[in-house]
C-alpha cells in the first residue's frame, strides 16, 4: 500500500552542488523533511490540525472574541489572550491524555500516590484500547480492497456476544473471561461476514450493505436491551445486567490505584495487532488478501477465489471489531450495557486506520493518539470544549486524506513515485 | 519553510480579527469581572450523555447550578459532559481532582458511580438526580412526576374536542413512563368526574406499554408517530421524549385543531412552539439543584451536612404544571378549580396517584 521510500541523493540536479560530491546527512534530512512522503504528510497533518485547532479554540472563545472587537485600539490584548487561550488549552490536552504536571508537583510533595500520576495515561489507553481493534478491523479489509464501514455494527454484535456469555454462563475466571471474549469475536465475526457474503454472491457493494447493517445492529442493540433476558434486575434505565465477576477484565495496574481503569483488553488488542501483521505480511492468507485487494481479476486469473477471500476476509475483520465490542461490555462497561457505550469507536475505527495507513503498527499508533485527545479533552473540560477531540481527529484525517492539499498549503516537493493516498478498491 | 506556517498563523488570525469585524471599538478599561472567580466554593456538575444543552434534565440541572452562583458570588460553578457512561468515572474523577466542593451527577444511570466515588472521598458532599442513594455523603434529588402528568392528563381530557388524546415515549423506561402513567390516570379521573369518555392513545397503564420511538434525539421519528396519531383522530399529543418530542410539536404547529403538552421545563419558554402548548407537565429541577448547592455551601461553612433525599412533589412544589399562556381563556375556570381541589387532594393525600415507577426512597 504505501510506501515510506526516502528520495534519492541524485534525484535532481542540483546547482550549487557537483555531481560527484555526496550530499550530507543534513541535507538529505531537510530534503526529506520537505517532500510530501507518506512519514511527513502525516506529521504534518498533525501539526496542521492542531494549528487550526487552535484557530477554532479562538473563535469559539467568548472572552478572545471580545478582544478581538478592539482589535486597532489595542492589539496586544486579542494576540496574548489568544495566545494563552490556545497554549492553556493544548496544555489542559497534554495534561489529561500524558501527565498532569500539578499532580507531579503534589507528587514531588508527597501528597498525592504514583497511582495518581498514572490516571492520564491509563485514560488514554483505556480510551484507545477499541480503537485499536476498531482500527485493525477496517485496515485489513483496506488491504483486501474492502471498505468496512459496519465496524460500529460488528463490534455492537461482539458486545453482546460478550455480555450474554458473560453473565449466562457460571464459570471459574480461567474460563468465563476466555470464553466471552471469545464469544464477542465469534458475533462480530458472524455479523462482518453478512457484507462479505453478500458481495461474493450477489455483488451488493459491502459499503451499502455494511452502513445498512450499522443500523439493524443498533436498533437491535436497543431492542436487545429492553428485553426481559438482557434488562437490568435493579436499574430501570435502559441498560443490561452486569457480567459477573469472573468474566471481567482484570486491571492492568489496579495495585497502584482503584481509579485506573486500564485492563486486559489492551494486551489483546496489542495482540491482535501482531496477529493481523502476522496474517497480512507471514501467511498465505494474508498474500491472498494482498493480491484480490491489488488486483481482484490477476487473482482470479491465478486460480485464488475472489468470493471466499471477500467472505473470510470480512469475518476476520468483524472478528477483530467483535473484540472491541467485547472490551468494552466485559471492560468499562462491565457494569451494564447502555446504548452508548459503543459510542462511534467502529466509525473512528475508520479515521484510525487511514491515518495508521492500514498498517497494524500504524493503526496501534493511531489508536493511541486518538485515545489521548479523547482523554485528554474529556479531563480538559470545562476550559476546553469537550468537541477539541472529534474535531482535531477529523482535520488530521482531511488532510491525511488529501495529500495534494497538504503538499499545496505547504509548499512540498512531490516524491518520487508519486502522492500516496489510501484508497480501498471495492468501486 | 519554516515561516511558512508562521505566515499562514498570522494570515490566519488577520482572517479571524478581520472576520470579527467592529475590529476598530474602544478598548475596555479593565478587564472584565469573571463570573465569581475567586469563589471560595466550588459546584461541579458531571453530565449523562445527552450533554448540558439537552433541553432536559441536564439543562435544567444545570440552570440550577448556575442560578446557585447567581444567587451567592462565593460559589463558583463549572460542567463536565458525559458521553457514554464510560465517561462517569473519569468525569467525577476529575471533578474531585479539580477540587470540587460539591459534586451533582446528572441521571440514574451514574449513582452506583457516584457512590463509588463518594465512599473514596468521604469528605466531599455529592448529589445524584433522578437516582436514590443510601450513602452517607451523597445526596439524592428525585421526583414524583406523576403527580404533575396527572394534572396534565385532566386538562387534556376537558380540552379535547375528537375525545382522543395520545402520549408515546421515547424509550420504555420508568423516568418515561411515569409520566404516561400520570397523564393516563388524570384522564381517567376526568372521565370517572365528568362522566366523559376521552380515549388515550399510546399508553396502556395495566399492561404497561404503548408507543416508544426508541430514542430521545430523532425528532422526525416523532413527527411521524405523532402524524399518525393525529390521523387516529388524537387533537392532543403528550410526547415524553426530550428533544425528540419536538416533533410532536412540528405535527401540532401543522395542524390548526391539534395541540400539545410538554414535559420537564415549561415548553412555552424552552421551545420555539409555545402557541401550540396547552400547558406542560413540570419538574423542579433548577430550584432542587440550585437549593442542594446552596445547602451544600452553608453545610460548607458551618451550616448542617447535607444529606439524604429530596423528593419532589406537588405539596414541596418539586412537580408542577406550567401556566396556560396562549390557552389561559381556552381551559374553563371550572377546570382550573377543579385542578386546584385536585391539586390540593394530592398534596393531602386524599388522592393518591400511583405509578409503579414512583421514587421509592424516604
Amino acid at each position: 500500500m504505501s510506501t515510506d521510500t526516502q528520495a534519492p541523493a541524485a534525484d535532481q540536479p542540483d546547482a550549487d552542488e557537483t555531481p560527484e560530491q555526496k550530499p550530507s546527512f543534513m541535507r538529505l534530512f531537510g530534503r526529506y523533511l520537505t517532500e510530501a512522503n507518506s512519514v511527513m504528510v502525516t506529521i504534518y497533518s498533525l501539526l496542521l490540525a492542531f494549528f487550526i485547532g487552535g484557530i477554532l479554540l479562538i473563535v469559539s472563545d467568548e472572552y478572545v472574541r471580545s478582544t478581538y472587537t478592539y482589535f486597532f485600539a489595542r492589539p496586544q490584548d486579542a494576540l496574548s489572550a489568544s495566545w494563552y487561550l490556545v497554549r492553556d488549552s493544548y496544555i489542559a490536552l497534554f495534561e489529561g491524555a500524558i501527565l498532569n504536571l500539578s499532580t507531579l508537583e503534589r507528587y514531588s510533595a508527597g501528597t498525592a500516590e504514583f497511582g495518581d500520576l498514572l490516571r492520564p495515561l491509563s485514560e488514554t489507553l483505556t480510551y484507545a484500547t477499541p480503537l485499536i481493534f476498531t482500527g485493525l478491523a477496517v485496515g485489513l479489509a483496506f488491504r483486501a480492497g474492502l471498505f468496512n464501514i459496519g465496524a460500529q455494527g460488528q463490534m455492537i454484535f461482539g458486545m453482546l456476544g460478550a455480555l450474554i456469555v458473560g453473565f449466562a454462563l457460571d464459570l471459574p475466571p480461567v474460563l468465563h473471561l476466555p470464553l466471552a471474549v471469545i464469544a464477542g469475536a465469534l458475533a462480530g465475526a458472524a455479523f462482518g461476514a453478512v457484507p462479505g457474503v453478500l458481495k461474493a454472491t450477489t455483488g451488493a457493494h459491502e459499503v451499502i450493505s455494511s452502513i445498512m447493517l450499522n443500523n439493524i445492529a443498533a436498533l437491535f442493540l436497543v431492542w436487545a436491551i429492553g428485553t426481559e433476558f438482557l434488562h437490568s434486575e435493579t436499574k430501570s434505565d435502559l441498560i443490561t445486567k452486569p457480567v459477573d465477576e469472573s468474566a471481567v477484565m482484570p486491571k492492568l495496574l489496579s495495585s497502584l490505584g482503584e481509579s485506573l481503569r486500564v485492563n486486559w483488553a489492551l494486551i489483546i488488542g496489542v495482540a491482535a495487532a501482531v496477529f493481523t501483521w502476522w496474517l497480512l505480511s507471514r501467511s498465505t492468507f494474508g498474500f491472498r488478501i494482498r493480491a484480490v485487494g491489488f488486483n481482484e481479476h490477476a487473482s482470479a486469473t491465478a486460480g485464488m477465489r475472489i468470493g471466499s477471500t471477500y467472505t473470510t476476509t470480512m469475518a476476520v475483520a468483524g472478528g477483530l471489531a467483535g473484540l472491541a465490542g467485547a472490551a468494552l461490555s466485559l471492560g468499562v462497561g462491565s457494569s451494564g450495557v447502555t446504548t452508548n457505550t459503543a459510542l462511534e469507536y467502529g466509525f473512528d475505527g475508520i479515521t484510525v486506520a487511514l491515518l495508521g495507513r492500514a498498517n497494524p503498527g500504524g493503526i496501534v499508533a493511531a489508536a493511541l493518539l486518538f485515545g489521548a485527545l479523547k482523554a485528554g479533552a474529556l479531563s480538559a473540560q470545562p476550559d476546553v470544549p469537550v468537541d477539541i477531540s472529534t474535531l482535531l481527529q477529523a482535520i488530521i484525517v482531511l488532510f491525511i486524506a488529501a495529500p495534494a492539499l497538504v503538499k499545496a498549503i505547504l509548499h512540498l516537493r512531490t516524491p518520487r513515485g508519486g502522492l500516496v493516498t489510501l484508497e480501498a478498491k471495492g468501486w | 519553510m519554516a515561516v511558512k506556517p508562521f505566515k499562514l498563523a498570522v494570515a490566519g488570525l488577520s482572517a479571524v480579527g478581520l472576520a470579527a469585524l467592529a475590529a476598530c471599538g474602544q478598548a475596555p478599561s479593565e478587564n472584565g469581572g469573571d463570573d465569581n472567580a475567586d469563589a471560595s466554593f466550588k459546584a461541579c456538575m458531571v453530565t449523562d450523555s445527552g450533554g448540558v444543552d439537552d433541553k432536559s434534565f441536564n439543562e435544567s440541572s444545570w440552570a440550577g447550578m448556575e442560578a446557585a452562583a447567581e444567587e451567592n458570588d462565593d460559589i463558583e460553578v463549572q460542567v463536565k459532559e458525559s458521553s457514554s457512561e464510560t465517561d462517569y468515572d473519569p468525569n467525577l474523577q476529575a471533578s474531585v481532582d479539580d477540587g470540587c466542593n460539591f459534586v451533582v451527577g446528572v441521571g440514574g444511570l451514574m449513582t452506583e458511580n457516584v457512590n463509588t466515588i463518594a465512599t473514596a472521598n468521604p469528605d466531599i458532599p455529592f448529589a445524584t438526580v433522578d437516582g436514590f442513594s443510601e450513602v452517607a455523603n451523597v445526596y439524592s434529588i428525585q421526583f414524583d412526576t406523576a403527580q404533575s402528568a396527572f394534572l396534565a392528563g385532566y386538562v387534556a381530557a376537558s380540552q379535547t374536542k375528537t375525545g382522543k388524546v395520545a402520549t408515546w415515549g421515547g424509550v420504555n423506561i420508568p423516568p418515561v413512563t411515569i409520566f404516561m402513567d400520570g397523564f393516563a390516570e388524570g384522564i381517567a379521573k376526568h372521565n370517572e368526574d365528568k362522566g366523559t369518555n376521552v380515549e388515550l392513545l399510546g399508553w396502556d397503564e395495566e399492561a404497561q406499554d404503548g408507543t416508544f420511538i426508541n430514542t430521545f434525539e430523532d425528532a422526525a421519528a416523532g413527527k411521524s408517530t405523532s402524524d399518525t396519531f393525529i390521523t387516529q383522530g388524537a387533537d392532543i399529543l403528550f410526547p415524553v421524549a426530550g428533544p425528540a418530542g419536538i416533533g410532536a410539536l412540528t405535527a401540532a404547529s401543522e395542524n390548526d385543531a391539534v395541540s400539545a403538552i410538554w414535559v420537564d421545563t415549561d415548553g412555552f419558554e424552552s421551545t420555539e412552539y409555545g402557541a401550540e402548548l396547552i400547558t406542560s407537565a413540570e419538574k423542579g429541577l433548577a430550584t432542587a439543584v440550585k437549593d442542594s448547592v446552596l445547602a451544600a455551601y452553608d453545610a460548607a461553612n458551618g451550616g448542617d451536612a447535607i444529606s439524604g433525599s429530596y423528593v419532589g412533589t406537588l405539596a414541596n412544589d418539586g412537580v408542577s404544571i406550567a401556566p396556560f399562556h396562549d390557552f389561559d381563556s381556552a381551559v374553563s375556570d371550572e377546570t382550573k378549580a377543579e385542578l386546584d381541589a385536585l391539586t390540593q387532594q394530592i398534596i393531602d393525600g386524599s388522592l393518591v396517584v400511583e405509578s409503579p415507577s414512583s421514587p421509592k426512597a424516604q
